[in-house]
């Protein structure tokens, strides 16, 4: 749906052009949560641009749905809907007036139906008349999502769409977000949130004005740091270790007062043999469980270990 | 281009136009005051029956003009036609308000983004903001050209008097010059809004396109100028290539990926 090959943004600026997007390749599959991850200034706002054919690329090519930017732009705008990083309505109009407004812009064909759907289905439709102005954050950043949904997009590119939201506002965003999933769209989202990131996302791209990795969640916590499995004990000792090690499937194992903490590379194939082993070696297994990475550690490890790059303001 | 989206960004800049009252105070204000300022005039000089000056004071190009008429006939048309330049003005100083916010003002409140991300083009969503600035001063300065007419019959002024205001200079002022003005006051104000990123620079900018016109003001009051049938053709011809040349420029300057990746 998404084909990104060599993509590069470069601002002019003296005495050298400041590089916002540096030779960015990836892809995305049809209906397909992808998490685009990366500090502020990142440019992920300027790659997003980009495939919404709001600027154009400096050098590479990318195609939404088959269509190359720089050629395609209007299609490309009438095949994408985009939440912006900040929501821009139009304050003094309605929230349903604002909603008209764009339904007519992109052309749709039942615009009075369209835009009760999406004032419904984000519970706006008891405030449709008020002023967008008086909206808080959170509902700014719904009406902003239902103004992309309107001509019912293909795919969705979501910027930051729970920044600056309440815990609870937030919370209502993303399972609207994972509503989305299931209707099969292709969603590109840009987050800081990592959790958020980890829940939605099928795949995840750690970008830094490059881009450092792209892989699903589990594998790259794989990638990373391999898989622990924690097998608590009635007793553990170094006896007891020592006959996990000799197992020719564990690579590394380490005792933590009656907890060994075993990596392997396939828990789910390795456990049960695991188990029995230790069993037969005296150990009385209570329970055993994954240590589990959260998605921050990986992304702190890409992001530490690339040098920080010079990066315009507005790549942000 | 497609109607439908330039006549949905009209709709959707007057609406929000009109919900600033100082806006609203603009259109209104400024078409009846200078639909009441003459007409008061003319009521008082026929009221008094009398001028206070002489009429061999008046430019020749009015004397001759006037050699069929009575002194205060001559004076009401001299004072009529000063106001035939404020009413060229009219249609010119209620858009640029409107047209100089309108581009600057969606950048402020960031909600230019969305509207480039649709499939709008360039020139639908220059024309509709053109027109959706050129229409209200228009129809404001056609109405209080109207209000003047029908005031100047019911006053009872001398019919050589509302014979010049019904004559192809002042229809050509009206209907031909002002618009145009107003076009060209426009374009130039929607030009500056895309290139500045501060509404109050893009609005005292836009403002100077006046300059040339109050210069025609002073230049008919010292009777350099006269505003007759050819000055209005030439007018026409001037004004209508301009616009055509700020509309391509306009579509041309405006560059939205500067817009989007260089506001503040």
């Amino acid at each position: 749906m998404i084909n990104v090959e060599s993509l590069t943004k470069e601002f002019p600026n003296k005495p050298q052009p400041l590089v916002a997007v540096d030779n960015l390749s990836f892809s995305v599959e049809e209906g397909e949560v992808f998490g685009f991850l990366g500090p502020n200034g990142a440019g992920k706002t300027t790659t997003v641009r980009m495939l919404c054919a709001l600027i154009g690329p400096t050098r590479g090519r990318a195609t939404i749905n088959g269509l190359a930017v720089g050629r395609d732009d209007t299609a490309i705008r009438q095949t994408v809907g985009i939440l912006t990083e900040t929501p821009g309505m139009y304050d003094r109009l309605s929230a349903e007036k604002n909603l008209t407004i764009f339904a007519r812009l992109y052309g749709v064909k039942d615009v009075t139906g369209q835009v009760q759907k999406y004032l419904r289905m984000l519970g706006l439709w008891e405030r449709r008349l008020d002023e967008a102005g008086s909206f808080s954050k959170g509902m700014r950043q719904k009406l902003a999502i239902a103004r992309a949904l309107l001509h019912e997009p293909k795919v969705l590119f979501l910027d930051e769409p729970t920044s600056g939201l309440d815990p609870e506002a937030a919370k209502r965003v993303r399972d609207f977000i994972a509503e989305l999933k299931t209707e099969g769209r292709t969603i590109f989202l840009c987050t800081h949130n990592l959790d958020e990131a980890d829940r939605l996302c099928a795949r995840i791209a750690i970008f830094k004005t490059r881009l450092l990795t792209v892989d699903t969640p589990a594998n790259l916590r794989r990638r990373m740091f391999g898989r622990r499995v924690v097998f608590h004990l009635r007793l553990a000792d170094d006896a007891l270790a020592g006959a996990a090690r000799q197992a020719p499937f564990v690579r590394e194992v380490s005792r933590v007062d009656n907890k060994l903490v075993v990596t392997l590379d396939d828990p789910e194939a390795d456990n049960p043999a695991l188990v029995r082993l230790l069993v037969a070696a005296g150990a009385e297994v209570q329970f055993v469980g994954e240590v589990r990475h959260s998605l921050e550690d990986i992304y702190l490890q890409f992001i530490r270990e690339t040098p920080t790059a010079s990066e315009p303001v507005s790549a942000a | 281009m497609e109607l439908q989206r330039i006549q949905t960004i009209i709709d959707k800049e007057w609406a929000e136009v009109f919900k600033n009252r100082l806006v609203l105070f603009t259109v209104t204000l400024l078409p009846l005051l200078f639909t009441v300022l003459p007409l008061g005039l003319l009521f008082s000089m026929r009221s008094s029956g009398s001028i206070s000056g002489d009429v061999a004071d008046l430019p020749p190009s009015m004397l001759e003009a006037c050699s069929q008429l009575a002194a205060l006939d001559c004076f009401q048309i001299y004072i009529v036609n000063q106001f035939l330049v404020l009413y060229m003005m009219m249609p010119l100083f209620i858009p640029i308000a409107i047209a100089a916010y309108s581009v600057v003002g969606e950048k402020t409140t960031r909600s230019l983004e969305p509207l480039l991300a649709t499939p709008i083009s360039t020139e639908e969503l220059l024309a509709g903001k053109s027109l959706a600035a050129v229409i209200p001063a228009i129809g404001a300065t056609w109405a209080a050209f109207a209000l003047f007419v029908a005031g100047a019959l019911l006053i009872g002024v001398a019919p050589a008097v509302v014979a010049n205001l019904l004559s192809p200079v002042w229809w050509a002022a009206v209907f031909v010059v002002g618009p145009l003005l107003s076009g060209v006051a426009v374009n130039i104000a929607l030009i500056v809004s895309s290139r500045v990123s501060d509404p109050r620079a893009a609005e005292q900018i836009a403002g100077v396109v006046i300059v040339p016109l109050i210069a025609v003001l002073f230049g008919q009051l010292a009777g350099v100028i006269i505003l007759n049938v050819q000055f209005m053709l030439i007018a026409i011809g001037v004004l209508a290539g301009l616009n055509v040349a700020l509309i391509i420029a306009g579509a041309r300057l405006f560059q939205r990926e500067a817009i989007l990746t260089k506001w503040k």
